[in-house]
C-alpha cells in the first residue's frame, strides 16, 4: 500500500450528525410531543423540570468536562431565582396592592418584620432590564470570586466540593435568618406580574414553558460551542493532566474559573425561569439537598453529555413526581439508591449506556443499509 | 576544579551571564529542613545537550521542578537568558521559552494525537483566545511537521490512550517541540523504551537540538553517552562532578557513589 495522502484534519464540525439528531429529538419532544400529550398542569411541571436542566447542563461543562465537582449549584440557581423574584415582588407590592400595610409600597414580609423602608439593595430591582442583567452578572461575579479564590490557591477536587457545599449551607442560613430582607424560610411568594403581564394563568405558564425550552436550546448551543472549541478540549485535558496543561503555558485557574462561572450563569438562568414558571422562590432550592439532587440529575443523564444531562433531569424528576405521589416517604431512598447504582454500574449515565450499547448497533445498521459506496470506492480510485 | 562547583560569591562577578542560556546559582530548596537541593550551581550553553545523572534521591527531578516553577526555591537564583525565573509563575516560565517533559508520559488520554499537539501550539492561551482559536493551515502544517518528526504521522487521529508507551513519550516530546522552547527539559525520556525506540529517540534529540538547549535527566548510561555534550552529577542534593562523560566517568568521587555500585 502506498502512503496515505497527507492527513488533513479540519476544524471539528459544530455538531456531529448524531448530535444534530439528538438536538432535533430534544426539540421535537420539548416543543411538540410534550405540549400535545400533557395537560396544562403537567406541562407546567415539565417546565419546572426544564429549569433544573439548566443546572445539569452547567454541571456537564464544569464537572463532566472540567472535572470540577460543585455541590453548591443551588447557590446560583437560588441567586438567579431570588433576583428575579425581587423584581416580581416589587411589582406585586405596589402602593395600591399593599395599602393595608403599615408601610405601603414595600413587600409584605418586610412590613411584617417592622421594616419601614425599602432596603438599598432592593431598589434597583424595580427595573426589568437591570434585573435581567443582574440575573446573569451577579451569579457570574459570585462564581468568579469563589473560583478565583479557590483555584488560584490550587484548591480542587473534594476540598472544592466541600467548600461549595458549605457555601450553599451558609447562603441558606443567611436567607432564612434575614427574614426582613429575604422573606425567610417561606421565600418570596405571591408573585403576580412580569412587567404587567400576569404570570399566574395557564396561558402564561404555557408561554413560559416555551420560553424555557427556547432558552435551554440556546444554552445547549452555547455549551456545544464551548465544547468543540479549543477551550473545551483544554478542560478535558485539565481533568486528565492538570500539570501538563499548566506547563504548556496555560493559567489553569482561569480556565477552571471560566467553567465554574459558565455553570453558575446557566444555573442562574434556570433559577430565574423557575421563579417565573412556578411563581415563587424559597431557600429550599438553595441548600445542600437541592444542590446534590442537581448533581444526581447530571450523573444519571451522563456527565459527559449535554443532551444526556437534560434527559437525566427530566427522567429523575418524572420519577420523583410519580413515586412521591404514591410513596412520598420512600422517594429520597429511591433517589439515593439511583445515584449509587448509576455511579457504580454506569459511571457515564444514560448517555454512557447509549454510547456503549445503542450507538454501535445503530452504526452497524446504518452501515448494513448502505453497502454500495464501500464497494464502489475502490473502483472510483482506479 | 570546575568553576561551576564553586559558590558564586567566590567567583566574584558572575561569569559573563549573556553567554549562558541558563545560569543556576546557589540553588537551595528545603522541605521541612531536609535540603533536597543544596547550593547547586551549573550553567547551560545555547545549543547544548546537558545530562543530569545521579543516584535515586539525588535531587535531579527537584532541580527541573525548580527551574519550571513547580517548586519554589528557598534561596538561590535561576537566570534564563538573564531573566530571573524563581519569581515567575509556571505559565510565564513556559511563555519565556522553557518546556518541561515529565517522568511518566504526561499526555491527554481522552484526546487524539492531533488534539494533544494542538493544545501545546503557542497561540490562544487565554480563556478568550482558546474559545476563538481557529485550526488554520499554519497550525495544521506545524502539527503535521512535528508529528512527522516524532514518528506519529499516521496516528494523528488516534486517541492518545491507544499509543504504546514509547509513542506516548514521543508525543510528549512533540508537544514540547510545538511550544518551540529554547530550553527543553526532559525527565527520563527513554525510561521503559525498547532498544530500537531508544535509538530513534537519540536521533530525535539530536535533530531538535538545533536552536535550543536540552536538559535531560537519564539513568541509561549508554543513552547518556550517545547524546550528552556535558554531564552534571548530582549526589544528595549537591553537584558532585561536572564535565564530559569521559571525565565524569573517571572521576573517583563519581565512581565511588554512583557508577561503582
Amino acid at each position: 500500500m502506498t502512503r496515505a495522502p497527507s492527513s488533513t484534519v479540519h476544524d471539528n464540525p459544530f455538531m456531529k450528525p448524531m448530535e444534530w439528531i439528538s438536538l432535533a429529538l430534544l426539540v421535537a419532544v420539548i416543543f411538540l410531543v410534550l405540549p400535545m400529550l400533557l395537560d396544562a398542569f403537567r406541562l407546567n411541571l415539565v417546565g419546572k423540570y426544564l429549569t433544573y436542566s439548566f443546572v445539569a447542563l452547567g454541571l456537564v461543562i464544569c464537572w463532566g468536562f472540567g472535572g470540577i465537582l460543585s455541590l453548591g449549584q443551588g447557590v446560583f440557581f437560588g441567586l438567579g431565582g431570588y433576583l428575579m423574584a425581587m423584581y416580581l415582588k416589587l411589582e406585586a407590592s405596589s402602593v395600591e396592592n399593599t395599602k393595608i400595610q403599615s408601610t405601603p409600597g414595600i413587600p409584605d414580609f418586610m412590613d411584617w418584620n417592622q421594616i419601614t423602608e425599602l432596603p438599598w439593595f432592593w431598589k434597583p430591582f424595580t427595573s426589568l432590564p437591570f434585573t435581567l442583567l443582574a440575573v446573569i452578572v451577579v451569579p457570574a461575579f459570585f462564581a468568579f470570586v469563589i473560583g478565583t479564590a479557590m483555584f488560584r490557591r490550587r484548591v480542587g477536587g473534594t476540598y472544592f466540593a466541600i467548600i461549595t457545599q458549605a457555601i450553599a449551607a451558609i447562603l441558606t442560613i443567611l436567607i432564612v435568618g434575614q427574614q426582613g430582607y429575604t422573606g425567610g424560610i417561606n421565600g418570596i411568594t405571591d408573585l403576580r406580574t412580569l412587567h404587567g403581564w400576569d404570570i399566574r394563568t395557564d396561558r402564561a405558564h404555557n408561554i413560559l414553558y416555551f420560553v424555557n425550552g427556547g432558552l435551554l436550546v440556546a444554552c445547549i448551543l452555547f455549551a456545544q460551542y464551548v465544547k468543540r472549541s479549543k477551550l473545551g478540549r483544554i478542560l478535558v485535558a485539565m481533568r486528565d493532566k492538570e500539570d501538563r496543561v499548566r506547563f504548556s503555558g496555560y493559567q489553569v485557574a482561569s480556565f477552571k474559573t471560566f467553567a465554574f462561572c459558565l455553570a453558575a450563569v446557566f444555573a442562574a438562568i434556570g433559577g430565574a425561569m423557575f421563579t417565573l414558571q412556578v411563581g415563587f422562590m424559597s431557600p429550599s432550592f438553595v441548600g445542600i439537598v437541592p444542590s446534590i439532587e442537581m448533581v444526581i440529575y447530571a450523573a444519571v443523564g451522563g456527565r459527559l453529555s449535554l443532551f444526556g444531562a437534560v434527559w437525566g433531569t427530566l427522567l429523575v424528576n418524572w420519577a420523583k413526581t410519580t413515586f412521591s405521589e404514591s410513596f412520598p416517604e420512600l422517594w429520597l431512598f429511591g433517589l439515593g439508591g439511583l445515584f449509587i447504582l448509576v455511579v457504580l454500574a454506569f459511571p457515564n449515565g444514560l448517555a454512557g449506556i447509549y454510547r456503549t450499547y445503542v450507538e454501535p448497533r445503530l452504526t452497524r445498521r446504518v452501515k448494513a443499509l448502505e453497502p454500495a459506496p464501500a464497494v464502489a470506492l475502490p473502483h472510483a480510485a482506479e | 576544579m570546575n568553576a561551576a562547583l564553586l559558590p558564586s560569591h567566590l567567583i566574584g562577578a558572575a561569569p559573563a551571564e549573556k553567554d549562558f542560556l541558563l545560569a543556576v546559582e546557589s540553588l537551595t530548596v528545603s522541605f521541612d529542613g531536609f535540603k533536597a537541593v543544596n547550593d547547586v550551581s551549573f550553567y547551560v550553553d545555547p545549543n547544548e545537550i546537558r545530562v543530569i545523572i545521579g543516584p535515586n534521591g539525588a535531587g535531579k527531578t527537584t532541580v527541573l521542578d525548580l527551574i519550571c516553577g513547580r517548586t519554589k526555591a528557598s534561596s538561590g537564583s535561576i537566570k534564563y537568558k538573564g531573566q530571573e525565573l524563581t519569581k515567575l509563575s509556571e505559565s510565564a516560565i513556559v511563555q519565556a521559552g522553557v518546556g518541561r517533559k515529565f517522568q511518566t508520559p504526561s499526555i491527554y488520554d481522552d484526546l487524539t494525537v492531533f488534539e494533544n499537539l494542538e493544545i501545546s501550539y503557542p497561540r490562544g492561551r487565554s480563556v478568550f483566545g482558546a474559545l476563538t482559536f481557529k485550526r488554520d493551515g499554519q497550525v495544521r502544517d506545524r502539527i503535521e511537521e512535528v508529528a512527522n518528526m516524532i514518528f506519529l504521522k499516521d496516528q494523528l487521529l488516534e486517541r492518545a490512550e491507544f499509543l504504546s508507551h514509547g509513542q506516548k513519550q514521543w508525543l510528549e516530546i512533540g508537544m514540547l517541540l510545538i511550544q518551540d522552547p529554547e530550553l527543553l527539559m526532559l525527565d527520563e525520556p527513554v525510561a521503559g523504551m525498547s532498544v530500537g525506540e531508544r535509538i530513534k529517540t537519540a536521533e530525535l534529540l539530536n535533530q531538535i537540538i538545533v536552536g535550543r538547549s536540552v536538559l535531560v535527566i537519564e539513568h541509561d548510561m549508554k543513552f547518556v553517552e550517545d547524546i550528552a555534550h556535558r554531564v552534571t552529577v548530582l549526589h544528595q542534593g549537591k553537584v558532585l562532578s561536572e564535565g564530559s562523560m569521559e571525565r565524569v566517568k573517571n572521576d573517583p568521587k563519581v565512581i565511588e557513589v554512583y557508577l561503582g555500585h
